[in-house]
């Protein structure tokens, strides 16, 4: 279908894009427009102003701090963040989820920070995030807020981000020594939305696990960490058997919704399958044997 | 419509702007209604209907465009936000009557039956082919997986894509032995 009427603004400062907010109870930003666009098209939604973001100075960078901190800007397309060396360095997983998003003509406009606003649960960015306890920067004319993964996404396509604020940027820490990770999903075809996807972080030391992360998508109304079947995992050496006892509480924890595509169970057969898959992956890649 | 005094741009509800891009190698300016995507102003206001839609929301592909060389779906963008590309459609890749490769080897592959997805096929492999002139069959199959076909299966689509792989090195062969012989 066409769109619905709207009104449009290309702001050329956030300052400009505040005060677009601030005057229309009910503004929508589009930094690649790659969600908001289907959005408009099936009359999800029929925003009265969208706000254009694409041509503000300074939000299309990937930085690196003295401390190995990664940021990466609202107008980075998923396309840069694929081909950035500093990403596949610094931020790896986001590196390893990239390929998974979309198609590349998807991927050349749409956006990481866009992704993570627009809080799918069946997007990879946004358990990526969860998994390397990344840092969301909201800017508003109050100032500068910084909000963790694990307080920004409350539900379906719903963020803790408030009326006035744009997301600006997302912080991912630096990676310590020991640290491995996997994001493995499962689709019928190549680009599909995934039926159930993981993204898995393990930091190793003396071949014992001390801090474990797994973030599943597609499996609510939220990406979603799995603490009890991470519990199972820190303080021990990784072994099949260990795996096994993760993707079991993996499967009994998790509680997702049926749809055309899979049912209830099948997802949480699906989860346990990916959790064996995720973390066998990410072991083998400390060189560490089970 | 357009409040020039701002600093950015800025249309009331239900307004229009000029738009500024290069199409198929010709500069153009449109005057079109910010809520119209890109493949409507392709189609409609440029009248360039070689860009077909089939599902308007980005699901099937067929209406990619190259953006600045990349190709992107161009009901998935409004043509406001085009202001200032450069954007090449199926009929920017013929040379006169002579065929682009990639359309060449499509032809000879019978790629295509009823061939409404041609275009976004046709475009999505030009690019392909120019980032990696020399794809597996693995790759081919993924960088397609965002086109939809719903007559041939496929296979057909991708021997046309290896086809183009043959006839692309053979032209750049042809020149590589010209300039060499022009050279002795």
């Amino acid at each position: 279908m066409k769109s619905p009427a709207f009104a449009y603004a290309r702001p050329e400062s956030l300052d400009e894009a505040f005060q677009l907010l601030a005057e229309h109870e009910d503004a929508k930003i589009m930094a690649g427009g790659q969600s908001l666009l289907p959005v408009l098209a099936l009359r999800l939604g029929s925003p009265e102003l969208i706000v254009d973001i694409s041509r503000i100075s300074g939000l299309d960078t990937i930085d690196v701090d003295a401390d190995g901190n990664l940021t990466i800007g609202a107008m980075v397309r998923h396309s840069a963040v694929e081909e950035s060396d500093d990403v596949a360095v610094f931020a790896p997983l986001v590196a390893e989820a990239a390929p998974y998003i979309g198609h590349r003509a998807i991927r050349n406009r749409g956006t990481t920070v866009g992704s993570i606003a627009h809080a799918d649960p069946a997007a990879e960015m946004p358990a990526v995030c969860l998994a390397t306890d990344a840092v969301m920067i909201a800017q508003s004319p109050r100032g500068r807020r910084e909000i963790p993964a694990a307080e920004f996404f409350v539900g379906f396509l719903e963020t803790a981000l408030e009326a006035d604020e744009i997301l600006i940027a997302v912080r991912f820490p630096a990676v310590p020594v020991g640290t491995t990770g996997s994001v493995v999903e499962l689709s019928r075809r190549h680009g599909d939305y995934a039926l159930v996807g993981l993204a898995t972080r393990l930091l190793v030391a003396n071949e014992v696990i001390t801090d474990a992360a797994l973030a599943f998508l597609s499996v609510g109304p939220t990406a979603v960490r799995v603490s009890e079947a991470e519990a199972v995992l820190v303080g021990e050496r990784p072994s099949a058997e260990l795996f096994n006892e993760a993707a079991r509480v993996v499967s009994a924890t998790l509680q997702p919704a049926a749809d055309v595509h899979a049912s209830a169970n099948y997802r949480k057969h699906l989860a346990g399958v990916l959790t064996r898959r995720g973390l066998a992956r990410a072991i083998a890649r400390l060189d560490v044997s089970i | 419509m357009t409040d020039s005094t701002s600093q950015g741009v800025r249309v009331a509800i239900g307004g229009s702007t000029q738009i500024r891009c290069v199409v198929n190698g010709e500069a153009v300016i449109i005057e079109t209604e910010v809520r119209r995507s890109l493949s409507d102003v392709i189609r409609q206001e440029l009248g360039l209907t070689g860009t077909h839609l089939g599902c308007e929301h980005g699901v099937c592909g067929a209406c990619t465009v190259l953006l600045d060389g990349e190709p992107v779906r161009s009901c998935l963008m409004l043509g406001v936000q085009a202001d200032g590309t450069e954007i090449t459609t199926i009929e920017g890749l013929a040379d006169g009557d002579i065929y682009h490769p990639v359309q060449q080897a499509m032809h000879d592959s019978h790629g295509f039956q009823c061939a409404f997805c041609a275009p976004g096929f046709l475009m999505t492999t030009v690019a392909l082919l120019e980032r990696n002139p020399h794809p597996s069959e693995e790759e081919i199959r993924n960088e397609l997986s965002g086109n939809l076909c719903r007559c041939t299966g496929y296979q057909s689509i991708i021997d046309g894509v290896t086809q183009a792989v043959v006839l692309i090195d053979a032209a750049d062969n042809a020149i590589t032995n010209a300039t060499e012989a022009g050279n002795g």
